[in-house]
């Protein structure tokens, strides 16, 4: 319960979630351990282990050494790829959603709950309905396996999100703030720029950090309507392991999925707060 | 408002609608794209689903023909009963799972807001990543079988990895480990919302605190569950990334999942119209766990109005 008077059932609550807690870090620690062993010690015994001498150069390799497909560059030019799709759709997104919902929640005009309504869908439409047109759209318009393709499809459907959690904070914002500075003659995008964004911060970090987190973690349009030297890094880790099936690096591999998985984590252990309110905030709408 | 512009000083009397161009361009252009393309999209692959396209779309009129060839073919058959094991497997357990965390930190205990974190990580993970970690843990040459194997215990076993009735539940131990801290995120809150003066009254009334959770805190959390798994059906639905990295359906056809039969039908063997039709299935396998919940919702919006 929630006071302090049962101590020795509380030494129960301790090893219970402790050891929850280790098997939650055992995958991480596994692939941290790896990614510094060679891929002989791991060949001899398994994938679990303590390295006999850390194998920094496993990280060099994953880097900008081994070969994927047939260019040897490592998972540098995907890991660039992924941050020039992720950074400016990351941007886009979030400022027009920013806008939208500041539209939708504070001004009101005629139409709005239905296209906030329809907008909002899109948390819900699955991929698999939007393949077949985003193939046709990009190709028609010429940007079909490029990153502008990506980042267009990701500002677009980004806008779901990022509209509902900028209008749910906004919607909390008194309205007589917008009337008063509306009497003084002052227009949507100034009060949009004096008033709104000097309040905004929290709900754009969250934004920010949500769309970040999912545009850099997204496989399905990577690998759907990008190739070779354009796919982001998450498609590319899945080349990487068909591409060394038969002779498997698991040091190598490990070190590209810890690369790969860095900016993600680092976000997450900075903004931690804001990662979990952007989750729950998507759950209860 | 309208008359604003005729008081600023110095300003040329435009017509209002010029004057407001820019904040409905800014409002307007990307509103209209993203809802156009949502409406648009649907339709656009509702009506591939009933035209004969193969290689690119054409016109033309098939009727349910790409329906029933999905609904008739083993990889469907298969990724649906897969879908029907793994969803009801993974939220029920991803649910408790999450349940039992939040109940173990509300306990005041020290070190929370790290343990918090340590439960929720993997959800700043992309799938791809998860999924390929576990596909070395669990594979028996080289993760825990072998470790196992390796300390002496050499009968062990734990292959399901390559055992085809088994497979599916590899997924089903990834996607827990994935996705238990956000149904805890959410209990958390919950637990965290109920009403302190209610559970002080049941102590004083001397209940204990097995007693105060069954009677008073766990009822209060059912709308959250439900909440919890409605969400994790979603994603249950739509899995894709995990498995490809995971098993990609492997072994054979045995973890195959609707998400999977779709990227088959449309990019690999150039069956467009098949492969909307599965889209448009897994679409109405979602609607029929997200309308009920909607409309539930909507009637629980309506009494807490009147109440």
């Amino acid at each position: 319960m929630r006071d302090r008077t049962f101590a020795p059932r509380r030494i129960w609550i301790y090893l219970v979630v402790s050891l929850i807690a280790a098997a939650w870090l055992a995958p991480l620690i596994v692939v941290v351990l790896n990614s510094l062993r060679t891929n002989e010690e791991i060949a001899q015994g398994s994938m679990i282990g303590w390295p006999q001498h850390l194998a920094w150069s496993n990280y060099a390799a994953a880097w900008s050494g081994f070969c994927v497909a047939e260019t040897c560059a490592g998972i540098r030019p995907y890991m660039l790829n992924s941050a020039l799709v992720t950074i400016p759709a990351t941007i886009f997104s979030t400022m027009l959603g920013a806008i939208a919902g500041y539209a939708v929640s504070l001004w009101r005009f005629r139409g709005d709950t239905w296209i906030y309504g329809i907008v909002t869908l899109g948390l819900f439409l699955p991929q698999q309905m939007r393949l077949l047109p985003w193939t046709i759209v990009l190709r028609d318009i010429g940007l079909i396996n490029t990153l502008a393709g990506l980042v267009l499809i990701h500002t677009i459907q980004g806008l779901s999100f990022t509209t509902l959690f900028c209008r749910n904070y906004y919607v909390a914002i008194p309205h007589e703030l917008i009337r008063a500075a509306r009497i003084d003659g002052a227009g949507f995008f100034r009060i949009f720029w004096r008033i709104i964004l000097p309040l905004s911060a929290p709900i754009l970090i969250v934004t920010v950090i949500w769309q970040f987190t999912h545009i850099w973690n997204e496989f399905l349009y990577g690998v759907t309507f990008t190739t070779g030297q354009q796919q982001p890094v998450t498609a590319a880790l899945i080349a990487l392991s068909a591409a060394v099936a038969d002779i498997p690096q698991h040091g190598v591999q490990s070190a590209a999925v810890i690369i790969a998985a860095l900016p993600t984590l680092l976000i997450y252990l900075l903004g931690g707060k804001y990662f979990v309110r952007g989750l729950t905030a998507g759950a209860v709408k | 408002m309208s008359n604003t512009a005729a008081i600023r000083p110095g300003g040329p009397a435009l017509p209002e609608w010029v004057r407001r161009l820019p904040e409905y361009l800014m409002i307007w252009v990307p509103l209209l794209l993203s809802a156009a393309h949502l409406v648009s999209f649907s339709l656009w692959t509702i009506w591939i689903s009933f035209t004969p396209s193969t290689l690119i779309p054409v016109t033309g009129w098939v009727g349910l023909r790409n329906y029933t060839a999905v609904a008739a073919s083993r990889n469907w058959q298969i990724a649906l009963d897969n879908l029907l094991l793994f969803g009801c497997a993974f939220v029920v357990l991803s649910a408790a799972t999450g349940l039992i965390l939040a109940i173990l930190l509300d306990q005041r205990i020290r070190g929370e807001n790290v343990l918090r974190s340590i439960f929720l990580y993997p959800l700043a993970v992309s799938f791809v990543v998860t999924g390929t970690v576990w596909s070395w843990l669990l594979n028996p040459g080289l993760g825990i079988q072998k470790l196992v194997h390796d300390l002496g215990w050499t009968s062990f076993r734990f292959d399901w990895l390559i055992d085809r009735d088994m497979a599916i539940w590899t997924i089903v131990i990834a996607a827990i480990w994935q996705s238990s801290g956000f149904a805890m995120a959410l209990f958390l809150a919950g637990l965290r919302s109920v009403d302190a003066d209610i559970i002080k009254a049941a102590q004083i009334d001397g209940a204990g605190p097995v007693r105060i959770y069954r009677r008073i805190i766990l009822p209060s959390l059912w709308p959250i569950t439900i909440t919890v798994v409605v969400i994790q059906l979603q994603f249950a639905i739509s899995t894709f990334d995990l498995v490809r990295a995971l098993t990609n359906g492997g072994p054979g056809i045995a973890t195959q999942l609707p998400a999977l039969v779709v990227y088959d039908l449309m990019f690999q063997r150039s069956l467009l119209g098949r492969g909307a039709a599965a889209a448009v299935l897994m679409l109405l396998i979602l609607l029929a766990v997200l309308l009920p919940y909607a409309a539930w919702r909507y009637f629980q919006r309506r009494r807490a109005a009147h109440a």
